[in-house]
């Protein structure tokens, strides 16, 4: 490791890109869900189910690390979409209240609800993780300065989630089912009208978008904590929603937006680290003030004239009412 | 049209909708509840006697079962005056700390005076504390269009963190620094004995807190001001129809704001109501124990955003919290009370969605359509 590498820009990078994989995770999640006219404010619900299912997978998964820790985040995906389906069931078939229905998941399966209760009857507490996940060493490229622990040292989930990233992107701008799915989003009478499936479409991304979730909640514990408490998350979910919104609904905003608030998130560390001797009370509410600043921002005129909102988003869909 | 069972839109909404649902949701949750407690292995009976036993009927449960009731009774209040509006506060946790550290606060400044002067005052102090945190989003919400949902919930985190800046990381006011071991194990200051809030008592096994009063008063309060005055009409048709409620020339900002700060000040007096009947400190620990702002959105979903309603779910879900607390164990999981919450509110939701519509048995068209009081709906798949 030469000094450039262990210098506070490139430490506050790395943890910046740690700290914001399950934002990005969950964010883009969120964003399919929201694209399709389904706000789920069911987040940080779907991310702790996942989470606890993940930590549980790698506990129980005999064999290899490797085998144990795909396991644990393909059930994490499977926990998270099985969570989303409540609500896709609620908001898209029997058209009850987004808004509502989101709060209900994540009172249910949050910090204080099936996430802990899951965690007591599988005995998680106070056990160390099996496995955790860790970073690929790709030898000399891994040396490089500022690129190397940046691009060519990161554990498989943030790769993972890059290729998301521009998947998503494809899949959004570039695909017939993509260009359906922001018709849906948009205008669902048109969409139904055009012969698009507008309640499977719904279906289908409020799931995604909640294995999606899942996932980024597998992150926590099988990376950034190496044991499992109640709601560890501590919030993220909701960042997560917020980011979409600062996304104006777009995947390469999202990136950049998932970053930044993993670095409010990772800079007490850093900088405590370091010997800056706030309290941490200031650096923990950073990322929750930030967002408020950063929603504020983006209600004034100039932010609100780009917005990507889609127009359905939050509606439900009744073909003979019209939509 | 040919015979047979039709599922129909309803036009109106009857008055039985508002019993039948909240009652069909708790009874669909018990059997919901019940498939989960046996896939993890428990005898849903035996958990729910439990629940039953030390929520009601133990030696001194109907006590505990209000201390928990109190603070549920007012974050639900908080909940049901701006969910009505569809102004979706869900700040209630952060704005019941706001409560208990303005009002902890006022009852430590005013030592010297008569007891029921303070009470009063840490009323009035946690009110307008919890007034002054919702007024952030609220005032965003109604002048800038910020979404509320995301501010509310973010400052919720924003003031529980403040609660353990002010008590474990700092020489704050309400801290107690006058021991050398008080320095070192952080304590908050206690209010006088003589600010500790009056309690209602029926014998040893029946305490009624005064907060839990109060809280049957604003209720009350609440109900007159929506049924009978001009705010209360303007509250209704801009939670309807914010385009119509502007086009009448209603302010309708004016109204969003003043809906969201009156929301604060209830569970503000929540706070309040922790500091002067329970814990007479400014406790953080204690305070975020329960998720009480959190829950109190379930409390007025379930009593579908009536506050006299409120007074009464806010009993039964105390008695729930109440039991979960007493229970804690390996056969009744922490988690076990926020899967019954969860589950009530999507019962809760799914009754509402599915009271929208009828089933109709008909016989023929024409003895529907001159039935009298049915006027024929809109045909609508299930």
């Amino acid at each position: 490791m030469n000094a450039v590498n262990a210098s506070l820009a490139v430490t506050l990078i790395t943890s910046a890109i740690m700290f914001g994989t399950p934002l990005l995770l969950a964010g883009l999640g969120e964003l399919l869900a929201e694209r399709s006219g389904v706000l789920n404010l069911g987040v940080e619900g779907m991310m702790l189910a996942g989470a606890v299912t993940a930590f549980w997978a790698v506990q129980a998964m005999p064999g290899p690390a490797w085998l144990a820790l795909i396991v644990a985040v393909l059930l994490a995906a499977a926990a998270g979409a099985a969570m989303a389906l409540i609500h896709a069931f609620l908001s898209v078939t029997l058209r009850a209240n987004q808004i509502v229905s989101g709060l209900a998941l994540t009172i249910f399966a949050g910090a204080a609800g099936l996430s802990s209760y899951l965690g007591v009857v599988w005995g998680l507490a106070g056990k160390p993780a099996a496995h955790q996940m860790s970073n690929i060493d790709m030898g000399a490229l891994s040396d490089l300065p500022v690129v190397g622990p940046i691009l060519f040292h990161q554990d498989p989930m943030v790769y993972a989630s890059w290729v998301l990233v521009i998947a998503v992107a494809w899949y959004l701008y570039r695909t017939r089912p993509g260009l359906n799915l922001r018709s849906v989003g948009e205008s669902p009478a048109a969409a139904d009208a055009m012969g698009i499936p507008v309640t499977g479409y719904r279906y289908a991304h409020t799931v995604v978008g909640g294995a999606l979730a899942g996932v980024g909640g597998s992150y926590f514990t099988l990376v950034l904590s190496n044991q499992w408490t109640d709601g560890l998350t501590a919030g993220a979910g909701w960042i997560a929603i917020a980011l979409v919104i600062f996304a104006f609904w777009r995947p390469g905003y999202l990136l950049i937006g998932a970053y930044f608030f993993g670095l409010l998130s990772g800079l007490g560390f850093d900088l405590q680290a370091r010997g800056v001797a706030w309290p941490s009370e200031f650096f923990s509410a950073l990322p929750y003030v930030m967002t408020v600043i950063a929603l504020v921002i983006m209600s004034t005129g100039w932010a609100r004239r780009q917005l990507g909102t889609p127009a359905a988003l939050g509606t439900p869909y009744a073909r003979e009412e019209g939509g | 049209m040919s015979r047979g069972i039709r599922v129909e839109r309803r036009l109106g909404n009857p008055r039985w909708v508002a019993f039948v649902v909240p009652l069909v949701a708790l009874i669909v949750a018990a059997i919901i509840t019940a498939v989960v407690l046996l896939a993890s292995g428990h005898q849903p009976l035996d958990v729910y006697r439990q629940i039953y036993q030390a929520g009601f009927t133990q030696n001194g449960a109907l006590s505990r079962t209000f201390v928990y009731a109190t603070p549920l009774l007012f974050t639900g209040l908080a909940a049901a005056v701006a969910f009505r509006m569809k102004v979706w506060n869900i700040g209630g946790e952060g704005q019941l700390y706001a409560g208990a550290i303005g009002a902890a606060g006022v009852g430590l400044a005013l030592h010297s005076l008569p007891g029921p002067l303070v009470i009063v005052a840490m009323v009035i102090g946690g009110a307008l504390a919890g007034a002054a945190w919702a007024a952030i989003p609220g005032l965003l919400r109604a002048y800038l269009r910020t979404n509320e949902i995301l501010t509310s919930l973010m400052l919720n985190y924003v003031a529980g963190l403040l609660l353990y800046y002010l008590i474990y990381d700092s020489a704050s006011y309400w801290r107690d620094m006058t021991s050398a071991s008080a320095k070192v194990f952080p304590t908050a200051k206690s209010i006088d004995a003589s600010a500790y809030w009056p309690q209602l008592s029926f014998g040893a096994s029946m305490v009624v807190p005064m907060g839990f009063l109060l809280g049957i008063l604003v209720a009350l309060g609440i109900w007159t001001v929506t049924r009978t005055s001009p705010t209360g009409f303007a509250m209704s048709v801009i939670g309807e129809s914010p385009g119509a409620a502007t086009y009448a020339g209603m302010r309708t900002n004016r109204t969003i704001a003043g809906v969201m700060l009156a929301s604060g000040a209830f569970a503000g007096i929540g706070g309040a109501s922790q500091v002067g009947d329970f814990g007479h400190t400014l406790d953080p620990r204690g305070l975020q124990q329960a998720g009480y702002g959190y829950t109190g959105i379930v409390v007025a979903a379930l009593g579908r955003y009536n506050p006299l309603a409120v007074v009464v779910v806010s009993f039964l879900i105390g008695a729930l919290t109440n039991a979960g607390f007493a229970l804690q164990g390996p056969d009744f999981p922490a988690g076990l009370v926020g899967v019954i919450e969860g589950i009530i509110l999507f019962s809760v939701l799914a009754g509402e969605a599915l009271s929208r519509y009828r089933v109709v048995w008909r016989r023929s068209e024409r003895t529907v359509d001159t039935a009298p009081g049915t006027p024929a709906g809109e045909l609508v798949a299930p």
